[in-house]
């Protein structure tokens, strides 16, 4: 019989200001308790102040062999970088 | 060129999902599950010293430092799932010995010096073994080892300090020391595995980029910042071939008997049985509260829906 827990992601955001960052995963038998896992586990050192957990098999990824075409579309649009526009350097604070 | 050969030539990380030799997979699994299960194993040798540390703080410090060794079988245990792995399944591969970990953990810890021994010279190889692979080709690996780099630091320093303040107590205790050294030394210097020429796997992973530097090299660098800590703790490591030489800018050293760790690692050290049997027990014993975690968790489930 198999009674591994299911695998949960670990997001934590180490300080207040900043995101939640993915650092790994755990098992656990419920989002409860992997909270409680991700605390022992990830923030031993005061590495956080706030821990997010999801359930590995409700993350959608995108594929990693339709990269090419996925993020191709932004790659040949360099007028949405500022560097795109040329502005005389006497013209101040643009 | 492939996408895998292409990202690694660019020296950048392999990332789960992405398309991989099967060698580069299987090979990534067997040296992270290998490595969680040397962390996980690695508990044993000092969380025996646990209930006999001679003061509250050595007890807290050592408990801290047990927790690490679990909290980095399991980051690695995480990462190993990364590439299809699953963590149950190589717990059983470890029980039933079809999978190895580090030799050095099989051998006996018998006086509280060895815990400090353990963190200065132990911990120390692992660093030396580790700092590396904090830049190796598999994102996940790569990233637990930053991890566990950091926190491996306060492991060696700790021993040292135990270890200092050994050396400054009773001619008993100073004593002690040298003898958990003389014990610890050998072993210590193995733990970067057999010497390049009969390291059959190294030249495949330091192509892949899974490895950054070989076995001699690390081996190496391990007795040149280990001699100098030595000195100013006061103890004399026992190799009587160990000294530097100028024209190498290195300290030559004697040669680690190979034949012991080929023995160990085939199953025949110390505790070699021990620690596996303690592994089992302790994987059995918990499979009650799994299963009953599992059953609560699926009722609340229920209830909910």
């Amino acid at each position: 019989m198999n009674h591994e827990w299911p695998l949960f992601e670990v997001f934590v955001r180490a300080r207040r200001g900043l995101n939640h960052v993915h650092v790994g995963s755990l098992r656990a038998a419920d989002h409860e308790m992997a909270v409680h896992h991700a605390r022992d586990l990830y923030t031993r050192r005061n590495e956080g102040v706030s821990i997010w957990v999801v359930r590995s098999d409700d993350v959608v990824a995108s594929s990693p062999e339709d990269k090419a075409a996925f993020f191709e579309p932004s790659g040949d649009k360099s007028y949405r970088h500022p560097t795109y526009y040329t502005i005389p350097g006497s013209v101040p604070h643009i | 060129m492939s996408d895998f050969e292409d990202t690694i030539a660019r020296d950048q990380r392999i990332e789960p999902g992405d398309a991989m030799p099967d060698g580069y997979r299987s090979t990534m699994i067997r040296q992270i599950a290998q490595h969680a299960h040397s962390e996980i194993i690695g508990m044993q040798p000092e969380g025996e010293w646990i209930t006999r540390a001679p003061s509250l703080r050595r007890k807290a410090i050592l408990l801290a430092k047990v927790q690490d060794e679990a909290g980095h079988g399991l980051y690695l245990y995480s990462a190993a799932e990364t590439l299809g792995a699953d963590r149950g399944d190589l717990t059983r591969r470890l029980i039933e010995g079809r999978q190895k970990y580090s030799s050095i953990f099989n051998y006996p810890t018998l006086t509280f010096a060895d815990v400090g021994v353990i963190g200065w010279l132990v911990d120390g190889a692992a660093i030396c073994n580790q700092v590396p692979l904090c830049r190796s080709s598999y994102g996940p690996y790569g990233r637990a080892m930053i991890r566990i780099c950091k926190e491996e630091s306060f492991h060696q320093r700790q021993g040292f300090e135990l270890l200092m303040t050994m050396m400054g107590g009773t001619p008993g205790q100073r004593a002690m020391v040298q003898d958990a050294v003389n014990r610890w030394w050998w072993p210590s210097l193995m733990m970067f595995g057999p010497p390049d020429d009969q390291s059959p796997n190294s030249a495949r992973s330091m192509a892949w980029k899974i490895k950054r530097h070989s076995n001699d090299e690390l081996r190496q660098r391990y007795v040149d910042m280990s001699v100098p800590q030595a000195e100013a703790l006061g103890v004399t490591l026992p190799d009587d071939e160990l000294r530097w030489n100028a024209d190498r800018g290195h300290y030559d050293f004697g040669t680690p008997d190979w034949a012991e760790l080929t023995r160990v690692i085939s199953g025949d050290g110390p505790c070699n049985a021990a620690r596996i049997e303690r592994r089992r027990r302790a994987d059995e014993d918990g499979a009650w509260v799994r299963e009953a975690a599992a059953a609560h968790a699926r009722k609340r489930e229920k209830v909910v829906a």
